[in-house]
């Protein structure tokens, strides 16, 4: 493909939508599809084609518009109005709508602080391009920033970008992003490797899967700027089985590149090759640990190796590879096209830019949300989350999946960012946030992390192995109240040894969630230990 | 120069050692004398930091290195024996001795057992965690050798001789976390095995009672592991 031919897809695409007089757009992304929404889809084509509105109004499958509890969602021309819980059998008043007033029993308001109070640059294209046309995404300025970067940048340039952009890793551990493509472009070596970590396997975490359901392209294109910038021409894309329908988008999405010129050789007209190909996981958690997941890559058991060596250095077959997580890619294109000066204003001094959240647990807007660093964790839970439903209060916030721990209430005006949730002993994590009301026990917490902790480890390493074992039985002991003091003791001793000496980032932060509680809910612990003699005494005789 | 030619000065200890460039922290420190206890290590296998016995501190960094695969570096300050180690190594070793039945009394290593003279040489006394006691089974489906489950420490050794050494490679590692085994082929017994050679590599390199040879009693039964060391050297000596 040349440089001309990418602005004339995009005037094609654009003119033929200015076409319609009126747009549908129905999310066909995994959350509302399992409410059926490709049904809804269906029945709306049915009733445009009966009416013959074809060419009169559109109806668009698109990706996540991030309200899942709500759905399915259809957004009637561009957010305009919105609809929730849509069935089939609403499409005969939804079309009928078009020209009259909206359906209101099925309206979902938008003023309300969940639509307010986001800002998407992960997500800008989801809910409004089909994930499944490549024109649809070159019409909204897509792979412009992969011509910009090839065409007027040095990868040395494009690198500078991302560096100035202080973007850091969105997988967990918030490594500069820009500092670790530089080490990558810096390693010797002819052959080098772009690897996207899409092995999202925290408990309730769907923040990757959304994007690569609702916006494939944008990570080739930002697998595709970072393979410049570093020096690669072979990409791997490692997503787990678990997600056929990103998959799917996946493999559509590189052929249609591949088709268009856009991945392959010689893209637009210069020397740059690139190659994206897909490894599949088989549903191990520990194959999102960077070592293990190029193990898995490499055809064998996924399990991961000391560091260093970084995988900067020695990674996949022991040649030089990058490695960056989805979200992290997602963020690349609008780095480029706006540069890395306009992403910096955006969030707080040592974490840029925006993070996409999974909200889940006991909050009544569940759902995808992309919000600015530094927002407090207040605003996401009471105005963005709309509060917890029923008259409970609110008793903490998981942050992190099993690596993370739990947040008390009294930091509710706490930052989001990468320091402060470590300073409370939590993490950030890939982005998930489980709302934890007062009717819950934080000890069961603990225990289901602990517990997928346990059956996730891959047993190289002997603390992780046997240590998250050993913890799991005396957290069942507590929970089930037959726990003595010194077992309380033996906890603490255990999660230390475990986080201190164990192999890698699994066992290393297994024992986040169990500490955190002991720190901020000791309370709750202790009024679940068995002290004898006490009881003994109070038996009456 | 070539890395390897380069030497670099470190400290462990407290004590001045010279070292090359490719050389681990272990083998600096066993060339001087200096015990960092190891059970997955041997020395002609490629290491891979498991066991995590060999764990040392590094001035300047908070996190504990294992000593097995971290290579010197110039002014590098080690320390070997720090109060927190000995204790991380005493807590690693109980769980390994809680994980399945290690029952040294009826052990046909019982006297020559890495994993007990270990345990001897750094004072464990008893462990203070709940015995796991899995129900394991034991594989004596080949006509010389028996694999006993309930002895083994998964250090992969066995593993790691049969594909390194031997290149059969009949040895892998099946399953997850606590419920990980090794395994032979396609996790068949060990009799059927279509890759073994019955080469007994694995059993004398095994630091347990998880492989031991038929109709040994416990005094016959010592591992002869001297075949690796000079493996290693005739092979080297080849190329």
């Amino acid at each position: 493909m040349m440089p001309e031919e990418l602005q004339e897809i995009a005037t094609i695409e654009q003119v033929s939508e200015q076409q319609f007089q009126s747009r549908i757009y129905v999310c066909v992304a995994a959350g509302c599809l399992s409410s059926q929404s490709d049904q809804v889809k269906e029945a709306l084509d049915k009733e445009i084609a009966r009416r013959g509105l074809e060419k009169w109004c559109q109806v668009k499958g698109v990706g996540c518009m991030g309200l899942c509890a709500a759905g399915p969602l259809v957004s009637v021309n561009g957010g305009e109005y919105l609809y929730q819980s849509a069935t089939p059998a609403d499409a005969l008043d939804l079309v009928e709508s078009l020209n009259d007033t909206p359906v209101k029993r099925l309206l979902c308001a938008t003023n309300i602080p969940f639509f307010q109070r986001q800002k998407k640059i992960v997500l800008e294209n989801c809910g409004k391009i089909d994930p499944e046309r490549i024109e649809d995404y070159i019409a909204n300025e897509g792979y412009t920033a992969l011509l910009h970067a090839l065409t007027e940048m040095n990868p040395s340039a494009v690198i500078e970008q991302v560096v100035q952009s202080g973007l850091r890793g969105r997988g967990g551990a918030g490594f500069p992003t820009g500092l670790k493509w530089t080490t990558v472009a810096k390693a010797l070596g002819g052959q080098k490797y772009v690897i996207c970590n899409a092995d999202e396997g925290d408990p309730g975490a769907f923040m990757d899967r959304s994007v690569l359901e609702s916006d494939p392209h944008r990570i080739l294109e930002g697998m595709a700027i970072a393979a410049y910038a570093i020096g690669a021409n072979q990409g791997f894309i490692y997503v787990r089985a678990e997600y056929p329908l990103a998959i799917k988008r996946l493999k559509i999405a590189i052929r249609q590149a591949e088709r268009l010129g856009l991945l392959g050789s010689a893209i637009f007209g210069t020397r740059f090759n690139f190659h994206i190909d897909i490894r599949l996981g088989a549903g191990a958690f520990v194959c999102g640990e960077e070592t293990a997941l190029i193990a898995s890559i490499e055809g064998k058991r996924g399990t991961p190796r000391p560091r260093p060596p970084y995988p900067a250095e020695y990674g996949l077959w022991g040649l030089p590879t990058l490695i960056n997580n989805v979200e992290t890619f997602a963020n690349i294109t609008p780095i480029i096209r706006k540069g890395g000066a306009w992403f910096a204003e955006i969030g707080t001094e040592k974490s840029k830019g925006t993070k996409v959240f999974a909200l889940a647990g006991q909050i009544n807007n569940t759902g995808l949300i992309e919000v600015p660093m530094g927002i407090s964790l207040r605003d996401i839970i009471f105005e963005i989350g709309g509060g917890i439903p029923g008259d409970h209060s609110l008793k903490a916030i998981q942050t992190g999946g099993p690596s993370g721990g739990c947040i008390p209430n009294s930091y509710l005006d706490m930052s989001v960012d990468y320091d402060s949730l470590a300073q409370v002993g939590s993490i950030m994590g890939s982005g998930g946030m489980i709302v934890i009301d007062e009717t819950s026990s934080l000890i069961d917490v603990a225990k289901f992390f602990i517990e997928f902790c346990m059956t996730e480890s891959c047993g190289k390493c002997v603390p992780c192995r046997v240590g998250t074992k050993q913890i799991y039985q005396i957290l069942t002991k507590i929970a089930d109240g037959m726990a003595k003091p010194d077992d309380l003791t033996l906890l603490e001793e255990l999660c230390e040894l475990v986080r201190n000496t164990s192999l890698c980032g699994l066992g290393q932060s297994a024992t986040n969630p169990v500490m955190s509680t002991l720190r901020y809910f000791r309370e709750d612990y202790l009024a679940h230990i068995r002290v004898d003699e006490q009881e003994s005494s109070e038996v009456p005789e | 120069m070539t890395i390897q030619s380069q030497i670099k000065t470190l400290k462990i200890d407290g004590r001045d050692v010279g070292a090359r460039a490719d050389e681990t922290i272990l083998e600096v420190a066993r060339e001087n004398n200096i015990f960092i206890p190891t059970l997955c290590n041997v020395d002609g296998l490629t290491p891979i930091g498991a066991c995590r016995m060999c764990l040392v501190e590094i001035k300047g960094s908070n996190r504990l290195l294992p000593a097995c695969v971290t290579h010197v570096q110039e002014g590098m300050e080690v320390i070997t024996n720090s109060e927190r180690l000995l204790t991380y190594r005493r807590l690693i070793l109980e769980l390994i001795f809680s994980e399945r039945n290690h029952n040294c009394a009826v052990c046909v290593s019982n006297g020559h057992c890495e994993l007990q003279a270990l345990a001897q040489k750094i004072g464990m006394t008893h462990v203070h965690f709940p015995y796991l006691f899995p129900h394991l089974k034991v594989d004596a489906s080949n006509l010389r050798f028996v694999i006993d489950h309930n002895r083994c420490i998964l250090c992969t050794r066995c593993v790691r001789v049969c594909d390194e050494i031997e290149g059969a490679h009949t040895w892998d590692v099946m399953g997850r976390g606590i419920d990980a085994r090794v395994i032979t082929d396609l996790n068949q017994e060990w009799g059927t095995s279509e890759t073994c050679t019955s080469c007994s590599k694995c059993v004398h390199i095994c630091p347990t009672g998880a492989l031991f040879e038929k109709g040994k009693s416990v005094t016959e039964m010592a591992k002869r592991q001297q075949f690796l060391a000079y493996l290693t050297l005739m092979r080297s000596k080849k190329s």
